[in-house]
């Protein structure tokens, strides 16, 4: 059907795919995208924030038609049991700027504005098209791709796979493995509608300001798992994330746990007359540095959640998944400008360019924070949320106990539920993990 | 605190969203088991759109109209072979309206 060869094909419209295509197609080249959804983002899920010094990087100038939703100046970490919450929040009105830094976004909304950014770059983008199949030469070289419609094999000299954390192509192609279940979350989330001025007053918030809570606690029943709620412009997002591997081990229900922590009487009172007009779900990458596969190969570029760049510590995944693709498309650039093949040896500068980036030096620093958290989480996500809201209710609960039984008590019981060795090594390993 | 896990009903948070359903060609398979294992078990469960459920001879059977795309199952059973996971045509499968 397309009888032109294209210097590059992009598979998917997400946050790498939509970076990779505009950054080739704005630097001249002949860039063909291809999205099995009815529209960018159709497919896409996330939370969703929005780092902006990524995006600029990219279009410096995106505020002026970004479909943006509120700009955080509120993060609220919470640490509950079933019945509390111990909190630690952090507002500022530097964050009241005239360049914000962070941004809530609604995905399907802000892919579509990405995507018509694609085509404006000189990007040709066709969606509804799944791609079935990487073409290979006989030396194995990715040469084009099979597509789902009548006469479907389409040829390029790269291609840059931005397919997603389910990314099936790579998979069959034998470039990487399929995530493993220690190494993906499953989240569940939910939009909630309510006026605008509602959630201005709900949360504390004026003008386009926005919060954002992140929770972990009892409500994962022991597993590795945090719980958001994203203030949008007239919408909240909730979710509740957790390893596949614990949720297979637990057979506990994604639904059943989100309605746990909607239902908590920290947070019920925060949905109060909400609409709710979305439930998705979607993967997130958890395995950090060491689940990184090849990045690269002779013809082909891996980049985003199919590479399993997500910092997890810092719950940052778009941003990393922005600069992978734009990365990619300068190192394709390069080796174009140079008239050198995309073989393995010259996309390997993609490689070089994205250790020298924050994207691998951040993930680097972490490499150990997954193996902590996912095998302690008993300790993490059930023992300590428990403890922290025993101790702070002793703290403020005021009966006539005097204070010095009052924290001898306190202490004890962390000492019985944890003992002392526990807790040290827990406090030594995850300041190992985390320098 | 405890929640009734059987008042969540998977169906309503289904009905909110839009789906293009691909009729008679299905984007998941099973395949034919007589005992399934402890990860096809768990998916009767861990599905996120509850696409997955034991019949009356304790065999798990699947339908997908429901389904997210969030490939759970695919990382779970996909490597032991029981279960066969492809994309949706283009443009069929669920539609995000907003992600």
């Amino acid at each position: 059907m397309i009888e032109e060869k294209f210097d590059a094909i992009v598979v998917g419209a997400g946050m790498s795919g939509n970076a990779a295509a505009y950054t080739l197609a704005s630097r001249g080249l002949k860039v063909l995208q291809l999205e099995r959804g009815e529209y960018a983002g159709s497919k896409n899920v996330q939370g969703a924030i929005m780092y902006a010094s990524m995006l600029e990087k990219i279009i410096p100038d995106f505020r002026e038609d970004a479909p943006l939703e509120r700009h955080l100046v509120e993060q609220r970490f919470w640490m509950m049991d079933d019945t509390s919450h111990t909190g630690m929040h952090y507002r500022s009105d530097d964050f009241n700027e005239e360049r914000p830094n962070r941004y809530t976004i609604i995905r399907a909304q802000f892919d579509k504005w990405f995507s018509r950014k694609v085509k404006q770059a000189g990007a040709t983008v066709l969606c509804e098209t799944t791609v079935t199949e990487l073409i290979r030469n006989t030396e194995g070289r990715v040469i084009g791709v099979k597509v789902d419609r009548a006469g479907g094999a389409i040829f390029a000299d790269v291609v840059v796979l931005a397919e997603g954390v389910n990314g099936l192509l790579g998979t069959r192609a034998g470039f990487r493995e399929t995530p493993k279940a220690e190494s993906v979350a499953l989240a569940v989330k939910e939009m909630h509608f309510l006026p605008e001025e509602v959630i201005a007053q709900r949360f504390g918030l004026s003008g386009n300001e926005g919060c954002v809570i992140e929770a972990a606690g009892t409500f994962s029943q022991g597993m590795t798992g945090l719980a958001f709620l994203y203030t949008n412009r007239e919408s909240i997002s909730i979710g509740v994330g957790c390893l596949v591997s614990d949720y297979a081990r637990t057979m506990e229900s994604p639904y059943a746990l989100l309605e746990q922590f909607k239902n908590h009487p920290s947070v019920r009172p925060l949905l109060k007359d909400t609409e709710v007009k979305e439930y998705a779900a979607h993967l997130i990458p958890e395995g950090g540095y060491k689940a990184i596969p090849q990045l690269y190969g002779d013809g082909w570029v891996v980049v985003g959640d199919a590479a399993q760049l997500n910092n997890a510590v810092h719950r940052e995944g778009s941003n990393l998944a922005m600069t992978s693709g734009r990365i990619a498309a300068e190192a394709i650039f390069q080796v174009k400008s140079r008239r050198d093949p995309m073989t393995a040896e010259n996309l390997r500068l993609y490689k070089t360019m994205l250790d020298e980036s924050f994207v691998i030096k951040d993930l680097k620093k972490h490499k150990d924070m997954p193996a902590l958290l996912h095998t302690n989480s008993q300790n993490f996500f059930m023992t300590y949320p428990q403890l922290m809201s025993a101790a702070a209710q002793n703290f403020v609960r005021v009966d006539g106990t005097p204070k010095i039984e009052k924290e001898k008590a306190t202490l004890s019981s962390i000492v019985k539920a944890r003992s002392r060795f526990g807790m040290v090594s827990d406090a030594v390993r995850l300041a190992f993990a985390w320098r | 605190m405890t929640v009734a896990v059987t008042d969540v009903r998977v169906e309503d948070k289904l009905f909110q969203n839009r789906y293009l359903v691909d009729t008679g060609r299905p984007h998941i398979k099973v395949r034919p088991h007589d005992t399934p294992s402890a990860n096809l078990l768990a998916l009767t469960r861990v599905c996120p759109a509850k696409c997955y459920e034991q019949n009356d001879n304790g065999q798990v059977e699947i339908s997908a109209d429901g389904c997210m795309e969030c490939g759970t199952c695919r990382v779970l059973c996909e490597a032991t072979g029981e279960i066969e996971w492809d994309y949706p045509r283009g443009g069929f499968g669920v539609l995000f309206k907003f992600g």
